[in-house]
Parts: structure tokens; C-alpha cells; sequence
């Protein structure tokens, strides 16, 4: 079996695959690098694929933690990772938009799901999770029920400021002055879209366009970023684990290679 | 046995003695020019005067990581964040006067040339206003047209006759033709040598590690009128020429395996570790846009030839210009990617850096990465983000070797 690790800075997500490369198991907590995430989602994975530690012949490690994870045989980046998670999930997808907790990222993807060109957000977390997290907060819900929230909206509200906590000021006086938290969880949904609209342009995206991430376990940023494209874009199965799953895919090409190799010699 | 001396060692003893007799003449009563790094250094050169360049001091006092102090006093006085770090740290200089990282002697001059970018105007001015001290500025306006167009030729001709004229009035001296003339010679056989020696790195594996490109930069800024300067570019090229010939490489103990360019100013307070995370991947950046900029040129005597040259320095072109030099680099260096900074710092190099990127992949199918950081402040940077991204960059350049090597077998075998 094959294990693909991916450890963020809030969550740890885990794949495995099983010798045929069809997915065995998959494993988020939600605790990042430095706590005992990575250890209690690996330990989850391989319990659900009914595996042994043993049973692994190969690790890849992923993400902003996988420096620090000692047991990988190899680390990739994430931005690798999710190429190829994706294109192993779903074949005809060119563009993936990943949104996570910290950072945002548009990947293109070329032959046998290598990175063409990517861009990712730079200098804040404008367009991020813990932009939604934020807005959350200040909308008194749980980060669940925000695309809900935001679906009930009848008024369009833009927030204009890309900068979070710019966002978060503004937010408050609409709310003051009398906006409704339906169309306020909209205007901030809109802007995230906005903002990775214009990271799509940068990358020049093109037709089938993905989401992965946390982020795209939400609905309705998934349908607005949609309408802000002019393009279907769909949400990914296992949208937090795809890193994961790269990374195991990547475990199982490159075992197979070391062995092809092996046979050869 | 007669020890050779070898370029880097000549470039510190320089450097040291640049600065030394900076502030020797400064305590002999002597006048000193602050000045811009790519200004006509020739005019203050004739007439003996004494130059620091504070953007050289600034990135020395942000290699040697002490420039958060500059930069708290220059925020403290009310000076933006936003403004270049540059500047922040030399106005704080301006007012605290003393650095760990060394010292350079307070201006009688200001010696202000905008082909570089908008920031050095009011920064110049500034000091010259709290200083009391004369300014002469050199207005350069951005060239919009692909050619520098007559006027700014005109203009440029114009400010460099008139400053000839202040300069006389200051030092109540009668300017020097004939030497203005040995200086002007001199100063174009610098940057002659500045870029064959830089030049050299198009070999493979290329002789240079860019990082040193760096550090020999301080000479072209500082001593570009010099012998001395001259003559450290020449043995550099000597030295990098013997390496190409035996087929040496960046590293005594790593191979080059992958070649890039480095877009932007380097990232002086984080300069180790921008440098070991490419080199431990074996990634040598061969080239950057430097090179270029010191690529001053005209015939001696010529003046409107020396105000053409400095009205086209590379940062002072349009976009047309700056991506046909770039594609022309990947081409020319044999590039596998390219590693552009986007530098807080400044605006004149980032504000264009995401078209060029685009424009230059469209040209090259050259992969490329974007990392954030500054050039002298050290806060606005990550070292993991940088590794990301340069390990992006590696995955991308290693798919696209695999690729080539696999096309190659098969057209062999066809
Ligand atoms: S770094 Fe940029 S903004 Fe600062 S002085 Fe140089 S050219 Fe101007």
C-alpha cells in the first residue's frame, strides 16, 4: 500500500492506496504541523484500509508540515500534490482552484497531471479560508453555515476590500448600518471569488476547472465562483483530502518505478 | 612564491577603502556626494569629489542584518512602510548617523538621478531639505516608446550641461574636459568588463554562482569610474574564463543541474538561506537582469551619447524592452526557469512583473515562480513559502527535463 500525507498549518489529512491505486482510505483532523495531527490521521487511515503500519511500502509528505515529518521517504509540494491528486480523480479536469486555510492557489494542469503553471496568493490571506473564518466570526455563525447563510441572501452587498482585516471593519459598520447577514455572507463569498478570478486570469485558466480545499466543501462558493468564472467549475470528491491523495499517488508511481528499476538491474 | 591576489579578495580591500577614504576626506574637510546607483557618477569623478551610495549602504547594513533599526526610526518619523526600503533605512541613517555594519560620511551633496524609479526624487529631496545641503537632480522620465525618444535625449543632455555648471559653482573649480573625457573612457571600459565577466555564465556549467554576481555588484555601483574598478571586473573575467575553459562549475561541492534567473533585487536580510535552497537543489541562478542595467555605453567626448545611455537604462524602458531583453536571456543562458521577486520594496520592478511573467512564458514556455519578500526589510518574508515555491519550481523543471530526455531517446530511436 501507498501513503500520501499532507500536513497544513490547521489540518492533517491522509490517503492510502491499495496495490490496484484505488483509493483505500482517507483521514482529516483537524489539528496542523507541530501537534499530534499527523500522527492521529495516519493512524486513522490506516486503521479505515484495514493496514498495518508494515504494510506501507512508500510515504510522500505534502504541504507546509512535511519538512518536519520524519517517516516520508519523499516530500513534494502541494501545489505537485494536488495536480495529481486531481487528475488521478478526475481525468478531464485543466484548472484546479484549491482554497484552503490559509492560502489559495490555481494550478494548471498538463500531461499525466504535471504542474504547467501555477500561482498562488501572495502576502495575505485575502481569498483564503480564514477569510470565511473570519466573516464567520463576525456573522455569529459556525463556518458550516455560512453557504447556507449566504444562499438565503435576496440583496447584493459587494465588500470592496480584499485585505481581511480591512474586510472585517467593513463588514461590522454594514452590519451596523443595517445590512442583512444573508446578503453580507454573500458579498464576502463574492469577494473571495472575485479575488481568485483574478488569480485564474493570471494562470490562464481554462476549461474543466475543479475546487479542492476546505473551502470547497462549501456550496455556495463553489456555484459563485462558478457564475464569476462564466465556467462549470466543480467540487472535487475528498475536496480536503486531494493533496493527500496526490501525495499517494505519487508514493505508488514512484515504488513502482524503484522496482521497474530493480527488475531492470 | 608571489601570491596572485585573488578578485574576491580584491573586491573586499576595495570596498573597505571606498568607504575608508569616504570618510577621510569627509574629516579633511573634503565635500561628499550622496549619490543614486546608476547617476553620471563621471561629472563628480572628474572633479575629485567623494562618493557614497546609500543604496549600497543600505543593502550592506541589510546583508548584515541591521536594518530593522534604520528602518523603526525612518517608520517613526513618519515615513510609510510602503516607501522602499531603501530609503527607509538611509533616512534613518540620515538621522541616528552610526551602524554596526559600518559607517559612511553625512552628504555635502545630493546627486539624484530618477532613471531608476519616482521613490529616489522626493527621498533625495528630503535629505537635501533637512540637510540644507545642495540637490542636483537629474528629472528622467519614463520612456514609454520602445526608442528613447529625441526630447529625452535633449533633456537628459540639457540636465547633464547644467549640472556641470552647479558642480563648478559648488566646488569652485573649473571643470576638466580632458579628464572628463579619461573618466568617461574609463567609466564605459568598466562596464565592458562588468558584462563579458557575466557574460561568461552562459558556459555549462556556468563558472559563476549568480550570488557572487551579488556581491561584485557593489563595485559597479560604487567604483564604476575607477581603475581599480575596472580592474577587479577584468580579473574576475580572467578568473571566470579559466573555469569555463576546464569546464568548472558554481560549486566545489554540488553540481549545477538546473539554471535560472533571478528577476528583482536580492533579499539581502535573508540572503543565506535564499541562497543554500537553491543551491541545495542544485538550481544556479546564472543571470538576472544586472548585468544589463550597468551596461552604460557610449563613445568617449559624446555627451548626448552619455545622456542617451543614461535616459536608457534598463528600469527606465517600456515593457516591449524588458521582456525582449528577458526572452533574450533565456535563450542566450539556456534558462530551465526563472525565480522573480516580487519585492515590496519596489514598485517600479514589481508593478510590471506579473505581465512580464506572462509574456515571457508565452515566449519561452519557460516555467517561472513568483515569491514574496523585500530587499532590506526583514519582515516581509517567509521561509516557507520561499521553499514551496522553489521546490515548485524544481518539480516543474524536473518534469520538463524528463520530457526532454524522453523526446530525445525517441527520436533517436526513430
Ligand atoms: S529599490 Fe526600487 S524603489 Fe528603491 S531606490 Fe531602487 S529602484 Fe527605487
Amino acid at each position: 500500500m501507498y501513503l500520501g500525507i499532507d500536513i497544513g498549518s490547521s489540518s492533517s489529512k491522509v490517503a492510502i492506496l491499495n496495490a490496484r491505486k484505488e483509493l483505500a482510505a482517507t483521514d482529516v483532523v483537524n489539528m496542523g504541523t507541530g501537534t499530534a495531527g499527523p500522527k492521529a490521521a495516519l493512524e486513522n487511515a490506516l486503521r479505515a484500509a484495514g493496514a498495518a503500519r508494515e504494510d506501507i511500502k512508500y510515504i510522500v509528505a505534502t504541504g507546509y508540515g512535511r519538512i518536519n515529518f520524519g517517516e516520508a521517504d519523499q516530500q513534494i509540494t502541494e501545489i505537485s500534490c494536488h495536480a495529481k491528486g486531481v487528475s488521478h480523480l478526475m481525468k478531464d479536469v485543466e484548472t484546479v482552484i484549491d482554497i484552503g486555510g490559509q492560502d489559495a492557489k490555481v494550478i494548471k494542469i498538463g500531461k499525466d497531471g504535471k504542474v504547467k503553471n501555477f500561482v498562488m496568493n501572495e502576502k495575505c490571506a485575502a481569498g483564503t479560508g480564514r477569510f470565511l473564518e473570519v466573516m464567520a466570526r463576525v456573522l455569529g455563525c459556525r463556518i458550516e453555515e455560512l453557504s447556507d447563510l449566504a444562499e438565503r441572501s435576496v440583496h447584493d452587498i459587494p465588500i470592496s476590500s480584499v485585505c481581511t482585516v480591512f474586510a472585517e471593519s467593513e463588514v461590522i459598520s454594514r452590519l451596523a448600518s443595517g445590512a442583512a447577514r444573508e446578503d453580507v455572507a454573500k458579498g464576502a463569498h463574492n469577494a473571495i471569488a472575485k479575488r481568485i478570478m483574478g488569480m485564474c486570469s493570471r494562470v490562464g485558466y481554462e476549461p474543466l476547472l475543479a475546487m479542492t480545499g476546505g473551502v470547497a466543501l462549501n456550496r455556495n462558493m463553489v456555484k459563485l465562483m462558478g457564475i464569476e468564472l462564466g465556467q462549470p467549475v466543480i467540487a472535487a470528491p475528498y475536496p480536503q483530502a486531494v493533496g493527500a491523495i496526490g501525495a499517494a499517488v505519487f508514493a505508488y508511481e514512484k515504488s513502482e518505478r524503484a522496482a521497474e528499476r530493480a527488475a531492470e538491474a | 612564491m608571489e601570491n596572485k591576489i585573488t578578485s574576491k579578495q580584491m573586491l573586499a580591500d576595495l570596498l573597505d577603502s571606498h568607504y575608508r577614504s569616504a570618510l577621510e576626506a569627509k574629516a579633511a574637510g573634503k565635500i561628499v556626494a550622496w549619490a543614486t546607483s546608476i547617476c553620471p557618477q563621471e561629472l563628480l569623478e572628474t572633479l575629485d569629489i567623494d562618493v557614497v551610495y546609500p543604496e549600497n549602504h543600505a543593502a550592506a547594513i541589510g546583508a548584515r542584518k541591521h536594518a530593522s533599526e534604520f528602518i523603526e526610526q525612518a517608520e517613526g518619523t513618519g515615513y510609510s512602510s510602503d516607501i522602499c526600503s531603501y530609503a527607509r533605512v538611509n533616512l534613518g541613517y540620515a538621522d541616528i548617523r552610526h551602524s554596526e555594519a559600518g559607517d559612511i560620511p553625512m552628504p555635502d551633496l545630493i546627486f539624484c538621478c530618477s532613471n531608476i524609479c519616482n521613490t529616489v526624487i522626493k527621498w533625495y529631496e528630503n535629505l537635501a531639505k533637512t540637510l540644507k545641503i545642495p540637490l542636483i537632480l537629474f528629472d528622467m522620465p519614463f520612456n514609454h516608446t520602445f526608442e528613447i525618444p529625441e526630447h529625452s535625449v535633449a533633456y537628459m543632455r540639457g540636465q547633464i550641461d547644467h549640472a556641470i555648471c552647479k558642480l563648478e559653482e559648488i566646488t569652485k573649480k573649473r571643470f576638466d574636459y580632458d579628464k572628463f573625457g579619461e573618466v568617461m573612457e574609463l567609466s564605459n571600459q568598466t562596464c565592458e568588463w562588468w558584462k563579458k565577466a557575466t557574460d561568461l555564465a552562459k558556459a555549462e556549467p556556468s563558472p559563476l554562482n549568480g550570488f557572487d554576481m551579488f556581491n561584485y555588484m557593489a563595485i559597479i555601483v560604487c567604483m564604476r569610474g575607477k581603475k581599480e574598478g575596472r580592474e577587479v571586473f577584468r580579473l574576475w573575467h580572467d578568473e571566470l574564463k579559466e573555469k569555463a575553459d576546464l569546464g568548472i562549475g558554481p560549486w566545489k561541492d554540488r553540481e549545477e543541474k538546473y539554471r535560472v534567473m533571478w528577476d528583482g533585487i536580492a533579499c539581502w536580510p535573508h540572503l543565506s538561506v535564499t541562497y543554500k535552497t537553491l543551491k541545495k537543489y542544485g538550481i544556479n541562478m546564472v543571470t538576472s537582469t544586472y548585468p544589463e542595467s550597468w551596461n552604460i555605453l557610449y563613445e568617449k567626448n559624446d555627451r548626448n551619447g552619455m545622456a542617451a545611455a543614461y535616459s536608457a537604462n534598463y528600469a527606465n524602458r517600456n515593457l516591449d524592452y524588458g521582456t525582449g531583453n528577458v526572452i533574450k536571456l533565456v535563450r542566450d543562458f539556456r534558462l530551465d526557469g526563472i525565480i522573480y521577486h516580487s519585492n515590496r520594496s519596489c514598485k517600479l520592478m514589481d508593478f510590471r512583473q506579473y505581465e512580464v511573467q506572462r509574456r515571457i512564458e508565452a515566449a519561452t514556455g519557460v516555467p517561472s515562480v513568483i515569491f514574496d519578500g523585500d530587499q532590506t526589510d526583514p519582515r516581509v518574508f517567509s521561509e516557507a513559502q520561499y521553499e514551496t515555491r522553489i521546490q515548485a519550481l524544481l518539480e516543474m523543471m524536473e518534469n520538463n527535463k524528463a520530457e526532454r530526455q524522453e523526446q530525445c531517446k525517441n527520436s533517436k530511436r526513430a
